[in-house]
């Protein structure tokens, strides 16, 4: 069965969002998991937040809640290059 | 280099009023997204995979170590300690947030930078050749006209809203290194037989998912009619070019639906009609302009040759930097020297805000405090006396900036790919780091001579993967990344090609291994002093496509 979360943007800083039990969070790891139908209505309910994310989509994730897809498995964890690694989340 | 007027200043803070303005609106709700989008990306602001990104313009790639101190803050207190440097001579910051970016763009425009017009469907920042008003081998310096060509494009209200972008380059030597055929428009200066100054036109050139080597518009036009040309060239491209399909809409496809003998005569009668060669830039602002370019004051100096010599062969990482980093000066005792952005497995394009301070001081101290950015993504000093390279070098090596790898197959352009970028297919940079990593060996460098090698994460082609002698173009293959390997690619004026497709797309790891025995084939093939180019265009694609599928 396909399960899926919900991803947006932070629209203050571009930051990749989750839609969780209590509004968004920055880690996947408080992702709601939903059926389809419900992320469908979940991105909906996004669009009712405009000054908070941006850009809401559903994506399919496995059962450990990560995304299917390289591209949005890269979008979760960062680049998977890190130049500047100490610099990077100081 | 040129330095800002009354109006250049009042046009930014006017600029940063207003995007600040707008940015409020935005958070505050009074704007949606969709009305905000084409407004930010109007002041170079894209919304990307993991945050924001800001593009800067680096007018035509010249960069005065004040910028450059202005870019490494910008980078310190605002990012994440580093900046991009992208194949267009642009700068990138990849973690802006939207509620500092007006704060930034005022830092910017304290040291004269911006980012307007860096997208959208605008005319962008002009390119020119890296070594301008200082190659041996210039006819002319391009400075003046990108410069007259910027402040006659900056806010042209006839050409904001474009079918879709649209960019300009101009080349001044006799080698092309600002790939004039794959602009919209290239423009090469010439003189004509009478030994006036003017251009040859190019239009419609370009690479993306339809890539064209420009045509011949025009053989020759007085330099002074540019600007009068360009808008009647411009106006037919507005008017006639296509809306309804933004893959549709360069001027490349414009040209190749009506043919470039329509196209031109439909450039010629607007120019006429709007008074041809009558309209010129006056005689007084060229030479206003051009006197911001004048040649510095250089000290009569013999060539090193006698101390170079004798650094060389004392120390052989300077003596191979010595023979792939350094240009010839058009003043003697002078060199023109590209600091390469390509460290063994490190990020093309990347530095740090330490580095940029860093490169600041030493262009004060060695290149009489100007710089400039090249479309291969590394840094030009433009003017280091020749007595002053082993110390320049020391410099550098203190920096990790000493990379002895100009236009090796090393010196490696890429795009961010999809470890940034919302638009790629596959990741850019670790196939990048990995066949520089493979490729670092000295001797191999040298055996291999001279080679481009560019790699782009998808069809768009910001890694310019189609003019690569060695082209990497990333695609999506079911879900997972593959790389196609294409093969001749060739930016340059006199021999311009797109590069030729090898097979089917293959996995990161097979891809390596096909750059491997694409070298191969060429220095089994290669007779004589050929370089990899020649030799492909001597046997042609077929030797390294069955290799390649033999090896697999």
């Amino acid at each position: 069965m396909t399960q899926q979360i919900v991803t947006a943007s932070r629209l203050a800083d571009g930051r990749v969002l989750f839609r969780a039990p209590e509004g968004w969070s920055t880690d996947i790891h408080d992702a709601l998991v939903f059926t389809p139908e419900e992320a469908a209505a979940a991105v909906t309910r996004a669009q009712g937040e405009p000054t908070r994310v941006v850009g809401a989509y559903a994506v399919d994730v496995d059962d450990a809640g990560l995304p299917l897809l390289g591209r949005e498995r890269i979008r979760v964890f960062g680049p998977t290059v890190a130049p500047y690694a100490a610099q990077l989340e100081a | 280099m040129y330095q800002y007027d009354t109006f250049d200043h009042q046009l930014l803070a006017d600029r940063v009023a207003e995007f600040s303005d707008q940015v409020d609106r935005r958070l505050t709700g009074a704007l949606t997204e969709d009305q905000f989008r084409p407004l930010r990306l109007m002041n170079g602001l894209y919304l990307e995979m993991h945050a924001y990104m800001l593009r800067v313009a680096i007018p035509y790639g010249v960069l005065s170590s004040r910028q450059l101190r202005g870019l490494a803050a910008v980078a310190r207190t605002w990012d994440k300690g580093y900046g991009h440097f992208t194949t267009r001579q642009n700068i990138q910051f990849n973690w802006p947030r939207l509620t500092d970016v007006p704060a930034i763009l005022q830092a910017l425009a304290d040291v004269e930078m911006h980012a307007i017009q860096t997208s959208g469907a605008c005319i962008r920042n002009v390119t020119i050749d890296p070594f301008a008003g200082v190659a041996g081998d210039e006819i002319a310096d391009p400075r003046p006209w990108a410069e007259i060509i910027r402040q006659w494009s900056t806010l042209h209200p006839e050409f904001t809203f474009l079918p879709r972008k649209f960019k300009i380059a101009i080349s001044g030597a006799i080698e092309d290194r600002a790939a004039v055929r794959f602009h919209d428009i290239g423009l090469r200066v010439i003189r004509n037989d009478a030994g006036d100054l003017g251009f040859r036109v190019w239009v419609g050139g370009g690479l993306g998912r339809t890539p064209r080597v420009a045509r011949e518009l025009r053989p020759f036009l007085p330099a002074a009619q540019i600007l009068g040309y360009l808008e009647a060239a411009l106006r037919v491209y507005n008017l006639h070019g296509r809306r309804d399909n933004k893959y549709k809409a360069r001027i490349k496809i414009l040209v190749d639906e009506i043919g470039i003998d329509a196209y031109r005569d439909q450039v010629e009668a607007e120019w006429h009609a709007a008074g041809g060669p009558a309209l010129v830039v006056p005689e007084a602002e060229i030479a206003r302009v051009a006197d911001f370019f004048a040649v510095p004051d250089y000290v009569t100096l013999p060539d090193a040759t006698v101390e170079l010599a004798r650094w060389r062969g004392a120390d052989s990482g300077f003596d191979a930097w010595m023979g792939t980093n350094i240009l010839t000066h058009r003043a003697p005792g002078y060199a023109a020297v590209t600091v390469s952005l390509k460290p063994v497995g490190g990020i093309p394009g990347d530095i740090t805000a330490d580095q940029m301070d860093a490169m600041a001081d030493l262009a004060d101290r060695y290149s009489l405090g100007e710089l400039r950015a090249t479309k291969e993504q590394n840094l030009v000093l433009p003017n280091v006396r020749q007595d002053q390279l082993h110390a320049l070098w020391s410099a550098l090596r203190s920096l990790g900036l000493e990379t002895a790898n100009k236009g090796r197959v090393t010196d490696i352009i890429s795009c961010p790919g999809q470890d940034y970028c919302s638009l790629a297919n596959a990741r850019s940079i670790p196939m990048a780091q990995e066949i520089s990593r493979r490729f670092a060996d000295r001797r191999r460098l040298d055996t291999l001579g001279p080679i481009t090698l560019n790699v782009s994460g998808c069809i768009n082609a910001c890694g310019h993967h189609h003019v690569g002698n060695i082209g990497l173009l990333g695609v999506d293959k079911r879900g997972a990344e593959a790389y196609q390997l294409v093969l001749g690619g060739d930016a340059g004026e006199a021999d311009s090609s797109i590069a030729q497709i090898t097979g089917r797309a293959m996995t990161a790891e097979e891809a390596v291994d096909a750059v491997e025995v694409t070298a191969a084939v060429y220095l089994d093939r290669r007779q004589d002093a050929e370089t990899f180019i020649q030799t492909f265009r001597r046997i042609g694609v077929t030797p390294f496509k069955e290799a390649i599928d033999a090896a697999r």
